[in-house]
């Protein structure tokens, strides 16, 4: 008879648990948001210098920068270029940007720089490539190239083992005089890898050649590493085209792909390109912060990170409001413990905060217990009851004042804090503990104050969890949960934890 | 033994705080129907309107300036009481014994204490200013007549007027205590202020268990006469008189206060919304467990159909609660 509502509350409760868990797992996996508050985030400032001796004519600079960039994702990048235009593309290569000024005399740097940050789920363009057009070779190459294609075929099981059989072959300059004449006289290593693209293309197997950077803190001058992109017919492996070893060191960063060069110059001439690295430590809320931002995604929106600072700060402090009203609904009806006030504690626990829990905890007890003794005599004066109040209330904000001069005077300056206490909910505590001190005696009243102190010292202890601060203000949404189980709560109608010690005189047959 | 295991609670039919509220003050008490109870003038009235016999009222102050009268309405009356019409659990109510023979205007309160009539009246003013009432509203304080114990229980009554709970489940009775005051209660008979409980059969009338504060015993604490085995006088009259409440206010779960008056016999003192729950350790009986018997009945039943059904369905009760 009474399942159906519980039903509902149930259905209720799930749905409020989805949309929050919901929200939550989105702001965590797609967003970055950190679920815990510890770690700090790695970000990397790559800056690519351009610079050139500009003029006579106009003057057009285009440069390869990060487009897809496995395992990393841009936060911020800009360009700094005075009196040049800027504009970005997207091009066979990756993207590029393109510096044009249509006079400029003497020498010109131009300053591309990007913020990175690790971002595991980005990977690599997961379209299966179509299978390269054969290169054509005059002779004697073409020759070359099919006898290195089919030895190095016969040596190999797959696309990858076929890779890096010729990288090995490739790297063994003297070995085969085939890869000698393919080579050329003295190649490097962008040779090496170009010259395995066009062979992998030969033996139809889709490769690219990758150029990057490591990503290492405090690079005045990082190179330009060429990398090798294989495609094996279902994904894209990454193979070193020195070593030949096969995977993509977690910190190199894809800058373009193709055999194009970095930077090409219409208008002027000396053009050098160096690239800097510096890494450094930002917090994780915000790097996640902008980078939601930057996605525009309408939930990106749905943050706190939004609202003024001091606004935030309010904010940051309410939030934890809820969590302590669980705490007060669970201690209540789960446990059973006798409080003045329903959420009393929650606002006692919120100045707890300030006054650190030994000193609240005593603060409170002695304004209590000063407030109580003057109100005891006020009931001798017989005032009505409005003016009786409002009498103990003003007689509060003095001993908080009292308390606060007296221990800056004994040097404790944790006694300043006693003035964060809630001093309306303090008198009408006060009061209410008067009542049941003469209707039920004292042992009822100091046993209901203590219970409101347990209840307020259990929400302070969770309310300064760092991770409960955390996790209401980063995702707001998680109080979606802390509703569904307040609501949960609701519906129990089981005994309280109290009320098993209450009837154990059940059960106790003639014992009397 | 400390503790019950909460499957012992269950198998007793033992109903708890939250459950009595969610599935039973909840549903079987309308909230539009709580000011007849919880308004103790509402409930007087309503009471004399159904030719039931209440303590009679000698006046009502509704405003500070009204407690001037206090003198006049209580003139010739030697005791009294004073009470909020809108109190719970006992609170606010001053019980006047007499006036002082020597000095005017001095009256002695039920513990043998001295008050003037200015701390009576103060204590009329926090009363009508909210003290005692149920969210601090503005409140009427009522002087009544001050019952007179019938001798029963005078021997396990520690100064005070001991009052019958009965509560009754959609108008039948199912469990039954009387509330005897002790040192500690300070004349009153509420169990959270120190009284002595002791459940009653509500098929002989007998009491059964005592319990003070939530542990069994059979003595008063104060006076040491037994709590058990006493006879409680007017029984079938009282139960009827506590089934007829029902029909009254239709609240289903409802606590009904009676007191046996030496001279005028069984009196409803205030009905209860939400009646707590140690009437069951003073029971050794768990709540849910009766409610069952009752919940499936039809409504609207005659009363003396209603107890007759009660009568059966607890004769045929195997007895859960051991006697000593």
């Amino acid at each position: 008879m009474f399942e159906e509502r519980s039903a509902k509350v149930l259905i209720i409760a799930f749905l409020l648990i989805a949309a929050g868990g919901a929200l939550l797992t989105y702001k965590v996996r797609a967003l970055g948001f950190p679920l815990l508050p510890d770690s700090e985030a790695q970000v990397w400032t790559v800056e690519a210098a351009v610079s050139f001796e500009a003029g006579p004519a106009p003057i057009k600079v285009r440069m390869f920068i990060p487009g897809l960039t496995p395992g990393f994702a841009i936060l911020d990048e800009n360009f700094v270029s005075r009196g040049f235009g800027a504009t970005t593309r997207y091009v066979a290569g990756g993207r590029e940007v393109q510096w044009a000024r249509r006079r400029a005399r003497g020498p010109q740097t131009l300053y591309y720089r990007a913020v990175v940050y690790r971002d595991p789920t980005l990977a690599e363009d997961d379209t299966t490539p179509p299978f390269p057009p054969s290169p054509i070779f005059a002779e004697p190459f073409s020759t070359a190239a099919s006898i290195i294609v089919e030895d190095v075929g016969s040596k190999s099981a797959d696309p990858a083992s076929f890779t890096q059989e010729l990288l090995q072959q490739l790297n063994s300059p003297g070995a085969d005089q085939n890869v000698d004449l393919l080579l050329g006289l003295d190649p490097d290593i962008v040779d090496v890898a170009r010259t395995a693209t066009t062979l992998l293309a030969a033996a139809l197997i889709p490769a690219r050649l990758l150029r990057g950077i490591y990503l290492e803190d405090q690079q005045r001058y990082a190179e330009v590493i060429p990398w090798l992109m294989v495609h094996d017919g279902t994904r894209w492996l990454y193979f070193d085209p020195d070593s030949g070893q096969q995977g993509l060191p977690n910190d190199f960063l894809v800058w373009w792909n193709g055999t194009e060069s970095l930077t090409t110059l219409d208008g002027g001439r000396d053009l050098d390109v160096t690239f800097s690295v510096s890494s450094s430590l930002m917090d994780p809320v915000s790097l996640a912060q902008r980078r939601s931002e930057a996605r525009a995604g309408p939930l990106g929106q749905l943050s706190l990170f939004a609202l003024p600072i001091r606004t935030q700060a309010v904010y940051s402090v309410l939030l934890l409001v809820p969590l302590g009203a669980l705490l007060v609904v669970i201690l209540r009806n789960l446990v059973g413990v006798q409080t003045f006030g329903t959420f009393m504690p929650v606002l006692i626990a919120l100045a707890f905060r300030e006054t650190q829990l030994l000193w609240g905890i005593l603060l409170f007890s002695v304004l209590v217990a000063l407030g109580l003794g003057l109100r005891f005599y006020l009931e001798r004066l017989r005032l009505l009851a409005v003016p009786r109040v409002g009498a103990v209330l003003i007689i509060v904000v003095l001993l908080m004042l009292a308390i606060s001069v007296l221990s800056h005077r004994l040097g404790l300056d944790t006694g300043l804090s006693v003035a964060l206490f809630p001093m309306v909910i303090l008198a009408m505590t006060i009061e209410r503990m008067s009542i049941v001190w003469e209707e039920r005696g004292a042992e009822e009243a100091i046993q209901q104050g203590l219970g409101s102190l347990l209840v307020a010292a259990v929400c302070y202890a969770v309310m300064d969890l760092d991770t409960a601060r955390h996790l209401v203000f980063v995702f707001p949404e998680s109080l979606l949960i802390v509703l569904a189980f307040t609501l949960l709560v609701g519906r129990y109608t089981g005994y309280r934890l109290t009320e098993l010690r209450r009837f154990r005189a059940f059960g106790q047959r003639g014992s009397q | 033994m400390m503790l019950r295991s909460p499957r012992q609670l269950r198998e007793l039919g033992v109903l708890g705080m939250n459950e009595r509220n969610a599935n039973f003050v909840q549903r079987f008490n309308e909230r539009r129907l709580y000011p007849l109870v919880d308004d103790k003038l509402q409930t007087k009235r309503l009471a004399l309107a159904a030719g039931i016999a209440v303590p009679e009222l000698y006046g009502v102050m509704e405003t500070p300036g009204d407690t001037a009268r206090l003198a006049e309405l209580v003139a010739n009356r030697d005791e009294f009481v004073i009470k909020p019409a809108h109190g719970s659990g006992g609170d606010g109510i001053m019980v006047v014994s007499g006036q002082s023979a020597r000095r005017r205007g001095q009256y002695r309160l039920m513990d043998g204490s001295f008050i003037s009539e200015a701390g009576i009246r103060y204590h009329a003013t926090n009363i009508i200013s909210g003290r005692y009432s149920l969210g601090g509203h503005r409140d009427q304080a009522m002087i009544e007549y001050c019952v007179q114990p019938d001798p029963v229980f005078a021997e396990a009554t520690y100064r005070g007027v001991p009052d019958i709970r009965v509560l009754v489940f959609r108008g039948y009775p199912a469990m039954a205590m009387v509330r005897l005051p002790t040192r500690q209660s300070h004349g009153k008979a509420n169990l959270h202020q120190g009284a002595i409980g002791a459940g009653i059969d509500l098929l002989s009338g007998r009491t059964v268990n005592g319990v003070f504060q939530n542990q069994p015993t059979d003595e008063h604490p104060d006076t040491g006469a037994p709590v058990v085995d006493i006879q409680v006088p007017h029984w079938n009259m009282l139960l009827e008189l506590a089934a007829r409440c029902y029909d009254l206010t239709e609240l289903g779960y409802l606590g009904v206060d009676l007191v046996l008056d030496r001279d005028h016999g069984p009196l409803i003192l205030e009905l209860n919304a939400r009646p707590g729950l140690s009437i069951q350790i003073a029971n050794r009986a768990g709540l849910r467990r009766r409610f069952g018997l009752f919940v499936e009945q039809p409504d609207k039943r005659p009363v003396a159909d209603r107890l007759a059904y009660m009568r059966a369905a607890l004769h045929d009760e195997p007895s859960l609660s051991p006697v000593a």
